[in-house]
C-alpha cells in the first residue's frame, strides 16, 4: 500500500507537516527515529508534564492531531535509505518493511555543530544538545559545575535549564556579539527579545557570568575535563593576547550552531546551497519544494532557523503537499498568505541570528598541530595541513582520502564542517557548498545490519545524487 | 548529585563491567552511566584515549559501547533495560 505522503522526522516541522496534510484527508505516514515524538526541541522523558518546555501546548495539540487525523505514526523508525520508484518513493526503515509514498517530506532536523579546540575530545566535553538531551530526556545533569560556551541563542536555555536543575553554571561564553541585534531592531520579533530577556534575568539572578565576545579555546584534564581556558575575542573574532584565563569545571557544553541532516534528500539528488551560517542546506522554493519533483523539505534542513520557523514551514509544506495530492487546502487563501508572510519574517530573523552568532573568524588560530580535527580517526590538524600544503590537495574530498579525516564512524558528521573550513582556509579561499557536499553524501543514512542491506539487492537504483 | 528527579517508575539495575548501575525507565544507557559518575566507556583505536558522550543524539558515534555482547552500540540512543550487560570496549570493539 502506498501513502499520499511520507514525512520523515517527528520534530516541530515534521509533526506540523504530517498533521496539516492529514487534516485535508491525505493518507500520511510519519517516520520518527526517536522512541518519543517531539524532536530535539520537545525532547522529553517518560513522565513529562511539559514543565520547563517551551510551547508544550503546541506539541500537545499536534500529538493529539496525529490521533484525530489517523496519521500512521511509527516510533523508533530509523530511515536509512531513500530511493525513487516508478510511482513515488520507497523509504527503507531499519528492521521494518519499506514504506512507499507518492510524495515525501524531509524534516530531519539538525545536530550541534562543533568546532575543534585543544582538549575537545576529553570526556566531559559535550555539545549543548547533549547536555540538553541528558537533562530533558533522561533527567540527568551533565555536571556539578558546568561551563556553557559557543555561539547562538540555544546556549541560554541550556544554561538556564541546568540552573533550574540545581547545577552551578560557572559561566556562559558567547562568541558572538548579541548587541548586533539591537543595531537592527526592525528585524527582531518582540517575542524573541522577551524570551532572551527572560533567560538573561535568570542568569543574573543566579549570578552566572554571561560574557559575549568570549570563547573557550582549550579544555584541560587527565581522564576527563577539569578546567577550560577562555579568551576574549576582538571584533574580527580573533582571540586577544593576554586575556586567557582558566575556569574550573567538571563539564563543558560547547557548540556553534547546528548542522542539518541531509543524507536522505541528498541520496535522492536534491540540490543544495550554502547558507549564511556556513551550512549546506536544501535548496527549496517558498512552498518547500526541493529540486526533485515530489520531494519536499521543512524546518532546519532548509536553513537553520529554530522551532517557530520549523512549525510555519511544516504547516506550509503540509498544505502544499495536500494540494499536490488533489486535496483542498486546509487553510483559506488568506491564511496561506499569512503563513508565507510569517515564514519570510522568521527567515529574516534567522539570517540576523546567523550574522550575530557566526562561528568566530579566529577559531582556527586556537588549534595547535596536535589538535584532533577528526575525532573518530584521530586526525590532528598537522595531517590536514600536510595533505594541503605538502601533498597538494585543494579540496576536502582529496584531503579526506589522504589523511582519513571524515572516514570514521561518524562519516564526517562532526568533522565535515571543520575539515572543509580548514581546507578552504589553507587554500586561501572562502568555504563553498561543494566543500561541504563532499562530506555530506552518505547514501546509507544510518548504520544498519548487513541483513537489512542485503534486502536491497537486487533492489532499486540509487538516486542520481548517490555519487559515492 | 547527578539526578534531578527520580520519575515515579521504579528504578532497576544494569551492569557496567560487572558493577551494578542504577537506571530508571526511559533513560538511555549513556544517561544511566553518566548519573553513576562514569564519563567514558570506550578507548580509541589509535591513541587508546577514553571517550564517552559527546553529541548525545546519535550523530557522533563517540559513545560506542558493547551491550549484551553486541559491540559498537550508541549508548546515547539505546534505552536502559533491566539486567542489561554493558561492557566498555577498546579499539574497533570487535
Amino acid at each position: 500500500m502506498s501513502y499520499d505522503v511520507a514525512v520523515v522526522g517527528g520534530g516541530p516541522a515534521g509533526l506540523a507537516a504530517a498533521v496539516t496534510a492529514a487534516r485535508t484527508g491525505c493518507r500520511v505516514a510519519l517516520l520518527d527515529a526517536s522512541p518519543r515524538l517531539g524532536g530535539q526541541f520537545w525532547r522529553h522523558d517518560e513522565e513529562a508534564s511539559g514543565a520547563g518546555h517551551r510551547a508544550w501546548s503546541v506539541f500537545a495539540g499536534l500529538r493529539a492531531g496525529l490521533l484525530d487525523t489517523g496519521v500512521e505514526y511509527t516510533a523508533a523508525a530509523v530511515t536509512w535509505f531513500a530511493a525513487r520508484e516508478p510511482a513515488g518513493f520507497s523509504l527503507r526503515v531499519a528492521g521494518r518493511p519499506p514504506v512507499a509514498a507518492r510524495r515525501v517530506v524531509f524534516a530531519t532536523g539538525t545536530y550541534d555543530r562543533a568546532l575543534p579546540f585543544p582538549g575537545w575530545e576529553l570526556p566531559g566535553v559535550v555539545t549543548p544538545g547533549a547536555a540538553q538531551a541528558l537533562l530533558k530526556g533522561s533527567g540527568v545533569v551533565v555536571g556539578a559545575r558546568v561551563v556553557v560556551a559557543g555561539a547562538g541563542p540555544f546556549l541560554l536555555p541550556v544554561a538556564t535549564g541546568l540552573l533550574a536543575a540545581g547545577v552551578r553554571v560557572a559561566g556562559v561564553f558567547e562568541a558572538g556579539q548579541p548587541l548586533g541585534y539591537a543595531r537592527r531592531p526592525g528585524a527582531i520579533a518582540a517575542g524573541k527579545l522577551w524570551e532572551a530577556t527572560g533567560y538573561a534575568a535568570t542568569l543574573a539572578r543566579h549570578r552566572v557570568p554571561y560574557r559575549t565576545g568570549h570563547a573557550v579555546v582549550a579544555a584541560r584534564g587527565r581522564s576527563a575535563v577539569s578546567s577550560v581556558e577562555v579568551m576574549r575575542l576582538d571584533r574580527q573574532g580573533a582571540p586577544v593576547p593576554g586575556t586567557r584565563r582558566t575556569i574550573e569545571c567538571d563539564a563543558l557544553a560547547v557548540g556553534y550552531g547546528f548542522t542539518p541532516q541531509l543524507e536522505l534528500p541528498l541520496a535522492l539528488g536534491c540540490d543544495t546551497r550554502l547558507d549564511v551560517d556556513g551550512n549546506l542546506v536544501l535548496e527549496v522554493d517558498v512552498a518547500g519544494r526541493t529540486s526533485v519533483p515530489g520531494v519536499y523539505a521543512a524546518g532546519e534542513v532548509t536553513g537553520v532557523g529554530g522551532a517557530d520557523l520549523a512549525l510555519t514551514e511544516g504547516r506550509l509544506v503540509g498544505t502544499v503537499v495536500a494540494l499536490a495530492s488533489g486535496r483542498s487546502s486546509l487553510y483559506p487563501e488568506r491564511e496561506l498568505t499569512r503563513l508565507l508572510a510569517r515564514r519570510a519574517r522568521q527567515r529574516r530573523f534567522a539570517r540576523l541570528m546567523h550574522e550575530v552568532h557566526a562561528p568566530p573568524a579566529g577559531w582556527l588560530s586556537w588549534l595547535d598541530d596536535a589538535t584532533l580535527v577528526c575525532r573518530c580517526e584521530e586526525v590532528p590538524l598537522a595531517r590536514i595541513r600536510e595533505a594541503v600544503t605538502e601533498l597538494g590537495a585543494t579540496d576536502p574530498r582529496t584531503v579526506r582520502g589522504l589523511c582519513r579525516a571524515g572516514m570514521g564512524w561518524c562519516q564526517g558528521r562532526v568533522c565535515g564542517y571543520p575539515t572543509a573550513a580548514i581546507t578552504a582556509s589553507l587554500g586561501g579561499r572562502a568555504l563553498s557548498a561543494a566543500d561541504l557536499a563532499s562530506f555530506a553524501h552518505r547514501p546509507i543514512a544510518q548504520p544498519v545490519p548487513l541483513g537489512d542491506l542485503a534486502g536491497l539487492a537486487p533492489g532499486p537504483e540509487p538516486g542520481p545524487g548517490a555519487r559515492r | 548529585m547527578s539526578w534531578i528527579r527520580l520519575p515515579g517508575a521504579p528504578a532497576f539495575s544494569i551492569r557496567f563491567d560487572g558493577v551494578p548501575v542504577t537506571a530508571v525507565p526511559g533513560q538511555t544507557v549513556a544517561a544511566a552511566l553518566w548519573a553513576a559518575g562514569i564519563r567514558s566507556w570506550r578507548t580509541t583505536r589509535g591513541g587508546g584515549a577514553p571517550r564517552g558522550l559527546f553529541c548525545g543524539i546519535g550523530a557522533c558515534f563517540d559513545c560506542l559501547v558493547t551491550i549484551d555482547g553486541e559491540p559498537d552500540q550508541r549508548a546515547c540512543l539505546v534505552p536502559a533495560r533491566p539486567d542489561q550487560l554493558v561492557t566498555s570496549q577498546a579499539g574497533t570493539g570487535r
